[in-house]
């Protein structure tokens, strides 16, 4: 099956503290708090200057992370409900910031994805944006035939959210569309799938 | 590799600035020029006496126009050949060759804003950038700085193509460009390119290192003029040779009048294209070239051999 061993699949080299900067900037979602958590921990010491954390926080400040993010000795903590709402809070505050500011993207593959890609649209070297990967593997896949995203994929095989087809979630990747590539798997014999696995877990 | 020579026609000299010539060059068989990007240069063929100058020069302009390349050359005091040959000796109406344009400093368009910066001659390739990014509506900055007003080439016409938007210093007059400054003031996205003196080039780079600025956001011409130094020999492993470098000649250059067809692309230092594996040498050797890293100038297994030499006797390299 065409799913690994594709040049485009993201890495994600890990958090190090960039002494030099002036203003830091962390996205996080879900478990990717903790990346932020540990390099405080490991580095705090050599980061200085203005530091701004915008959290995607699904649990709605319920989780264990959001007291000790508050805890950190950072400017400003955005705790926002949706990834969406963090993504366009995120894009505001790069919009305003100078160079000599550091982005950071920890949590899920998603949340790293479109921090990437709102980087980039700014002008920002997809490659200058600190990558930890931490939580979920499930996948924004874009369906190459309809052009539709569909979120959370979990499984080799998704049904388009938007034409319905059967996709397979390929691990070709697009750093504009922040999203992995979906392509139709039974074209030629409709209703004939390869087993379906739960792999991005 | 192949090289492929274009033959032009020297159409027009002029004295530009102190010590600054440019040089229009028109194809001779008929066919366009190939059209280049902004930041390209050409490696421009000078025939003096009985050796080949192959030096590189960025292109000035014009961006659309295939009919005409313009280079500009600074008279250089410790020239090995090449300036002097062509504010000495080459004259309208004469007949050389130059390479197809290649481009090793080329803008990121991807940039919100592009922060242009030029020391005295290092304005070539920079002015061919300005002309893209004015013509693209593209947001920049050109700051540009020289010794003295009449040591600027280009410097009337930046003034009336940009207006504000070029910066000028003049070193003499004790205006000078405050990088510490301008770096911090620049939006996030923003790319830096700089060209001029090797040392401006490092203590610009190492302060915008030093302000944060990622390192995919600096770009710079790097290139080194191989200088001479004392002569040795060369010994290629393959075929047993051995060949004298004279201490005006470069090894690559040496290999060429030896009959050899070696890589190369910039003869600059720059591009990588003559990468060479060192088998053994009786000395250190000296690396003039940014292309190589720090750890692998240290190994001293590979050379540039269009600018680097060595200090010893004998150099046996995998050729």
């Amino acid at each position: 099956m065409l799913v690994a061993g594709i040049k485009s699949r993201p890495l994600y080299p890990g958090f190090a503290p960039d002494r030099h900067c002036r203003e830091h900037v962390f996205a996080i979602d879900g478990e990717g708090a903790q990346a932020v958590l540990d390099l405080f921990a490991a580095h705090g010491a050599q980061l200085s200057g203005r530091m701004t954390i915008v959290f995607a926080d699904a649990a709605a400040g319920k989780s264990e992370y959001a007291a000790r993010l508050d805890q950190l000795p950072v400017d400003v903590v955005h705790r926002m409900p949706t990834l969406g709402t963090a993504m366009q809070r995120l894009r505001a505050v790069l919009k305003a910031s100078r160079m000599g500011t550091r982005i950071y993207a920890a949590g899920s593959e998603t949340l790293i994805g479109l921090t990437v890609q709102i980087a980039q649209e700014l002008g920002m070297d997809p490659q200058s944006v600190m990558t930890e990967h931490r939580g979920t593997l499930a996948r924004r896949v874009q369906c190459v035939h309809c052009k539709g995203f569909t979120d959370n994929a979990r499984t080799n095989i998704i049904q388009c959210a938007h034409c319905h087809a059967n996709l397979l979630v390929r691990d070709h990747y697009s750093r504009r569309l922040a999203a992995f590539q979906g392509v139709c798997v039974d074209a030629e014999a409709p209703g004939e799938l390869p087993e379906i696995v739960e792999i991005f877990k | 590799m192949t090289h492929v020579e274009i033959p032009v026609r020297v159409a027009r000299i002029e004295m530009v600035a102190d010590r600054i010539k440019s040089v229009r060059l028109m194809r001779t068989d008929g066919l366009p020029l190939p059209a280049f990007s902004a930041g390209s240069h050409v490696l421009v063929h000078l025939r003096a006496g009985s050796r080949t100058i192959k030096n590189p020069y960025s292109l000035a302009g014009p961006l659309h126009d295939t009919s005409w390349y313009e280079i500009a050359v600074l008279k250089a005091e410790n020239s090995r050949g090449g300036s002097r040959f062509v504010h000495e000796q080459l004259h309208e109406g004469a007949q050389i060759t130059i390479s197809p344009p290649v481009s090793l400093f080329s803008l990121d368009l991807r940039a919100r804003k592009h922060l242009l910066i030029a020391g005295g001659i290092g304005i070539t390739p920079i002015m061919s950038m300005a002309a893209q990014l004015s013509e693209l509506g593209a947001p920049f900055e050109l700051h540009y700085c020289t010794r003295t007003h009449a040591s600027g080439a280009y410097l009337d016409a930046l003034k009336e193509a940009y207006g504000s938007r070029l910066h000028h210093y003049e070193s003499a007059r004790a205006r000078r460009i405050d990088i510490e400054r301008l770096l911090p003031q620049q939006p996030l996205g923003t790319h830096l390119y700089i060209c001029g003196p090797q040392a401006m080039i490092e203590d610009v780079m190492r302060q915008a290192r030093d302000a944060g600025w990622p390192t995919q956001h600096l770009h710079a011409e790097h290139f080194a003029a191989p200088s001479g130094g004392h002569p040795f020999d060369v010994k290629l492993l393959k075929s047993g040779r051995t060949i004298h470098v004279k201490e005006d000649e470069s090894i690559l250059q040496s290999l060429e009048d030896a009959g050899l067809t070696p890589p190369y692309l910039c003869r600059g230092g720059a591009c990588g294209q003559c990468e060479t594996s060192v088998a053994s040498c009786d000395g250190s050797i000296l690396h003039f070239d940014h292309y190589l890293s720090d750890e692998e100038k240290q190994a001293g297994n590979k050379i540039m051999i269009c600018v680097s030499r060595l200090k010893g006797s004998r150099i046996t390299l995998d050729l």
